[in-house]
């Protein structure tokens, strides 16, 4: 299965929002082929008629009443942000929809 | 494409069959967001309703509010869906920096309600039905305001400044099936499905579901295939359509713009549309250069949602009578024809006139004053009728008034503008005002006696058998009495005194 | 007071509530051993001197008002900068974190300081847990206090490091593959990963969310129990933490044995790739096991052998996403944004400057194993392996009470060797990812130094989800037979610094 091109290496990146640059896509595509070629093993399994477990917990229902609990102060929400105005995170421009 | 380079309506409908899919986000009116405690209270200063949970903060952690759970099961129930008795949270992955984590969590593949159906009424009575895929449950985004462009849009703004006070907010997305077979009354169905939703959504108690408001957004899928042919065509998804007749005006114009392009041989692209209120029309969003990958996953800080049976039929047990069926006994009930069981739905006073009615008054006369006198001040005011001052058991008690001869109409609008200006309960504004109807008999038969004697000519034609004529004497008793007398009874002692008979 | 540092947790807090000693004492002088040694060490990011001093006042104050004090008051104790901290930077090791004073504390940070335990300081750790040797730390390398020029383990390097130079004598790690265990192994020091939901995971910065577990880290079995009684326990803000009581881990502590026990050796723990060396001292561990009346049964878990797969496909799905909220927008790192750029540019741009090598490796590999096309095969699968997997523990454990393996592979290897060949480095884990893929509870406690290389063995001890106190009856029996064999802690024949 593996064989994973820098084209798809630089398809990840768009997607995992990473700006890598051009040696690092040729470097991440030969080990991300060397990682998927070594855990790809894992597919031996794929026909088995195994249920999946996403995780270890035996745990349903895990609700909270629908009581206000406080907030943050607006300063504190603000607190770490590299620009702000108006009491808002300030971000740049937004491409896409509206 | 403009409105002008449109295919008439009516000749995309001799051609194409339109197939039309709806999604709609209702906001749940919890007192808290859906994985944390901050409140949902609108009109908040930006930034005030936010915790790490909500603001995606580094070691933060979300946790299930348990009537978000109970409203989604509610509304699944009210849409005939079956009932998950397992199902989990995914996390649907893409960067937007309204959406504080760059993933949603919503759930796909195991919604909490699937398989259902809306039965919808059309304004002539035909009952159409909508097939429901899935009702899940999701979390909103922040919202973000865009500077330095024009008009506050996005594009051409410098940047843009971002409050999460919205930012998890419980949503139920609501999917239907491929709506097919509705042909030329698609967008009446369209506009028919949202307003029956939000009815159900109010008659659940689960939220306002105010669409000027963004508590519901809808979503207007639609493709056209060629008269007779089974494929699906290629869908255009129209976002944010946020008010019934827009959800109609959407699906129009889609329908023309896409048989416009497929009959001059071109082809529907898929791509997300925006619709414009100022002229009805959609335009192309941004195209994406590759496709979405969501990259979908199981909530792993989630575990999952499991409703028992017991819970589930409890839910059910005390459901609301739906909407439509509601609907379609008061108007049995009240004997009142489609037409105006319809206006009385636009005008929002079913809730208000079956109060009223609760409250003891008759549903004739509580209609009256209902879509009469109060719908006129409402719409003088520019309020909903819901928002007047004056509740139905103060309606009640002036319809109660009049019926016992207390008030006449003319007294009873009085009364009514009394309490509407805050003079008090409609006892109280006729005590203050003096407005009861004149009963006392002598002053009365004193004041019928005047009138006889001041008309001699009509008293003779009325003694002569024309009854019709003692209208003009009642008109002068009530003249004399400024009003506040029974017409009735004056009437009663005009052709008593005249020795005539109705 | 150079002994000062030497002593157990359990020997500092009984000599402060008797009035020995004060906190402020003991604080000062774990401060001064870190201003001593820790230029070499670099176990720490970041010191919270005045933070220390007052917590240790205020302990001090409590005792002259005749309160009771908690078992672990006024003990100092280094917390793993995944934590958040109110007020104190937390940079999970990435430079994308720099400089980030969170709003709030953590529930487990929280438990801390209620129980009067006094905090140092944060310690270095691989970026975002990310690696088992603390090089991928974007604030350079922690050096093993047994031989500088070698690795302390990973990720919590920071916090086993701190414990074996006798910065501190109680530590704090997370495990998400080994992350606790492996550092333990490693550097003659003793960690445990509790059950999975045993430790509040609320404001631990997230790698991988269904494998993450806080855990205690210290010199003895007796400490570690004393601090996972602090820290355990049911979160209401942690939908995944476990509402049962915590299992009664300082009793078992408190009466080691293994007499009449089960002890499982599984077949797939051993083999190539395995220094000779440490199976020795594990083979002698369960010789010793023997000795003291358990009983060994031979365990054969044929999934293990997919479970270093399984892992990388799972904890670099999570981390993908749970990773995507460093965006540039609301905290952290900006990079970019010169007013002619999106959101989306400098975002990208951020995350390219701010996340280090193994970070984006991870990164990449988990948006791959979950795109689509690939899911089925990869993250669909590895998720029945983790099914096959639970299955073999739990036939394993209708067998035997507990299983024993050597913790790692190998001993501390040289700062450098593994740095850019990931998958050699990630063999580290190979005996410790199994637990985390099940959810059930592990320790490590060192079982002796490796006769070739003169370094710390670990024997990794597991046992069913909700038994951790049988880890800490069978570390407590297996750590005073060895201590009364070699006539010391073995930490004493460290080198000093
Ligand atoms: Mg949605
Ligand atoms: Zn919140």
């Amino acid at each position: 299965m593996p064989g994973i091109t820098r084209e798809e290496v630089a398809h990840l990146a768009r997607l995992a929002r990473l700006e890598l640059q051009g040696e690092e896509l040729d470097h991440f595509a030969g080990q991300l082929d060397d990682i998927i070629g070594a855990v790809a093993r894992v597919s031996e399994v794929a026909d088995q008629d195994v249920p999946p477990t996403s995780h270890p917990l035996p745990l349903t229902n895990v609700m909270r009443p629908d009581e206000v609990r406080p907030s943050l102060t607006p300063e504190q929400a603000l607190s770490g942000a590299p620009a702000q105005e108006q009491q808002r995170f300030k971000v740049p421009q937004i491409l896409g929809e509206e | 494409m403009t409105v002008t380079d449109l295919v008439s309506y009516e000749d995309a409908l001799d051609t194409y069959d339109p197939v039309m899919g709806l999604e709609v986000h209702v906001e749940l009116g919890t007192k808290t967001k859906m994985f944390c405690g901050c409140s949902t209270t609108l009109g908040a200063e930006p930034n005030s309703q936010t915790c790490p949970t909500c603001l995606g903060m580094p070691g933060s952690l979300p946790v299930v509010n348990a009537i978000g759970v109970e409203s989604a099961i509610k509304i699944g129930l009210a849409l005939n869906c079956t009932i998950a008795e397992w199902c989990r949270f995914a996390r649907k992955n893409y960067f937007y920096p309204d959406m504080p984590k760059n993933f949603q969590t919503s759930q796909y593949d195991e919604p909490i309600a699937f398989d259902g159906y809306l039965d919808v009424q059309l304004e002539d009575g035909e009952v159409f039905r909508v097939h429901i895929e899935r009702a899940h449950m999701e979390e909103d985004t922040g919202k973000s305001t865009h500077v330095g462009g024009a008009t506050g849009r996005i594009q051409g703004a410098r940047h843009s400044l971002l409050d999460y006070n919205r930012a998890g907010i419980p949503l139920i997305e609501i999917v239907t099936k491929p709506i097919e077979g509705a042909g030329e009354r698609a967008p009446e169905v369209a506009k028919a499905y949202v307003a029956e939703l939000r009815e159900l959504i109010k008659a659940l108690d689960v939220s306002e579901a105010r669409m000027e408001q963004g508590q519901m957004r809808c979503d207007v899928n639609l493709s056209l295939r060629p008269k007779g042919t089974e494929k699906f065509g290629t869908r255009s998804e129209t976002k944010n359509v946020n008010s019934l007749r827009s959800v109609e005006r959407a699906a129009r114009f889609e329908i023309q713009r896409h048989a416009a392009v497929l009959s001059s041989g071109g082809t529907i692209i898929q791509e997300t549309r925006h619709f414009h209120e100022e002229d009805g029309s959609t335009t192309s969003g941004r195209i994406k250069e590759e496709a979405e990958d969501y990259r979908y996953f199981p909530e792993p800080d989630l575990v999952p949602v499991a409703p028992s049976r017991e819970w589930v039929e409890e839910l059910r047990a005390v459901l609301p009578e739906l909407p439509r069926v509601r609907r379609n006994r008061l108007r049995e009930e009240w004997g009142i024809s489609e037409h105006d069981m319809q206006s009385i739905l636009n005008a929002g006073a079913v809730d208000l006139i079956t109060a009223t009615v609760e409250a003891g008054a008759d549903s004739a006369a509580a209609r009256k004053w209902w879509m009469g006198e109060l719908a006129r001040r409402a719409n003088e005011d520019g309020v909903e009728l819901a928002a007047l001052p004056i509740t139905p058991e103060q309606v009640a008690r002036v319809t109660a008034l009049v019926a016992d001869g207390s008030l006449n109409d003319k007294l009873a609008r009085q009364t009514i503008e009394g309490v509407l200006a805050g003079e008090g309960d409609p006892d109280t504004v006729v005590e203050k005002r003096g407005l009861k109807v004149v009963s006392d008999e002598g002053a009365l038969g004193t004041a019928v006696d005047e009138a006889i004697a001041a008309n001699a000519a009509i008293a003779d034609k009325i003694r002569g058998g024309k009854v019709a004529a003692a209208g003009a004497l009642v008109g002068a008793v009530m003249k004399a009495t400024r009003g506040q007398a029974d017409a009735a009874r004056v009437r009663e002692l005009i052709l008593e005194r005249l020795g005539a008979k109705e | 007071m150079a002994d000062l540092i030497k002593l157990t947790a359990a020997e500092i807090a009984a000599k402060i509530a008797a009035g020995e000693l004060t906190a402020v004492e003991v604080t000062e002088a774990h401060l001064a051993r870190i201003e001593a040694v820790d230029e070499k060490v670099n176990a720490f990011l970041h010191i919270d001197r005045e933070g220390a001093l007052a917590q240790a006042r205020a302990v001090d104050e409590k005792k002259a008002r005749g309160e009771k004090l908690g078992p672990l008051a006024g003990v100092p104790l280094a917390l793993k900068d995944i934590f958040t901290t109110e007020g104190i930077p937390t940079t999970v090791g990435s430079k994308i974190l720099e400089g980030w004073i969170p709003p709030y504390d953590a529930t487990l940070t929280k438990k801390l300081k209620a129980a009067d335990v006094v905090i140092l300081g944060k310690t270095n750790m691989d970026e975002f847990a990310m690696g088992s040797s603390t090089e991928n730390s974007a604030y350079g390398p922690t050096g093993n206090p047994w031989d500088l020029t070698k690795i302390p383990g990973g990720s919590g390097g920071g916090s086993s490091a701190a414990l074996a130079s006798f910065q501190a004598p109680l530590a704090i790690g997370t495990d998400t593959g080994g992350s606790i265990r492996q550092p333990a192994a490693v550097t003659g020091t003793v960690g445990v990963k509790p059950t999975y939901g045993g430790v509040s995971r609320y404001g631990m910065v997230a790698f991988s969310s269904s494998l993450d577990q806080g855990g205690p880290c210290a010199r003895t079995v007796l400490d570690a129990a004393l601090l996972h009684e602090v820290i355990a326990g049911h979160d209401p803000l942690d939908s995944t933490s476990i509402d049962a009581p915590v299992p009664p881990v300082v009793e078992a502590a408190r009466n080691g044995s293994v007499e009449g026990m089960r002890v499982g050796v599984v077949k797939q723990f051993r083999g190539e790739g395995y220094q000779a060396g440490v199976i020795q001292r594990f083979d002698e561990s369960v010789a010793l096991m023997k000795e003291l009346g358990a009983e060994i049964v031979e365990l054969d878990c044929p999934s293990f052998d997919l479970a270093l797969s399984a892992y990388y496909l799972i904890a670099p799905s999570e981390c993908s996403s749970n990773l995507a909220r460093f965006d540039a927008m609301r905290y952290g790192l900006r990079v970019g944004d010169d007013g002619t750029k999106s959101a989306e540019e400098v975002t990208a741009l951020t995350r390219e400057a701010g996340f280090g090598p193994e970070v984006k490796r991870r990164i990449m590999l988990g948006t791959y194993a979950l795109s689509s096309g690939y899911y089925d095969a990869y993250y669909g699968s590895a998720q029945k392996v983790r099914t096959l997997i639970t299955r073999d523990f739990e036939k394993a454990f209708e067998q035997v009470d507990v299983i024993v393996s050597p913790t790692t592979p190998t001993t501390a290897f040289p700062i450098g060797e593994r740095a850019d060949d990931p998958m050699a480095m990630y063999l580290a884990d190979l005996c410790t990812i199994p637990t985390n893929l099940a959810g059930n509870a592990a320790m490590s406690l060192p079982c002796g130094l490796a006769p070739e290389d003169g370094l710390p063995v670990g024997l990794q001890i597991i046992a069913p989800a909700m038994a951790d106190d049988r880890l800490y009856k069978v570390g407590a029996a297996v750590e005073a037979a060895f201590t009364a064999k070699w006539g010391h802690p073995l930490l004493e024949e460290a080198p000093a610094l």
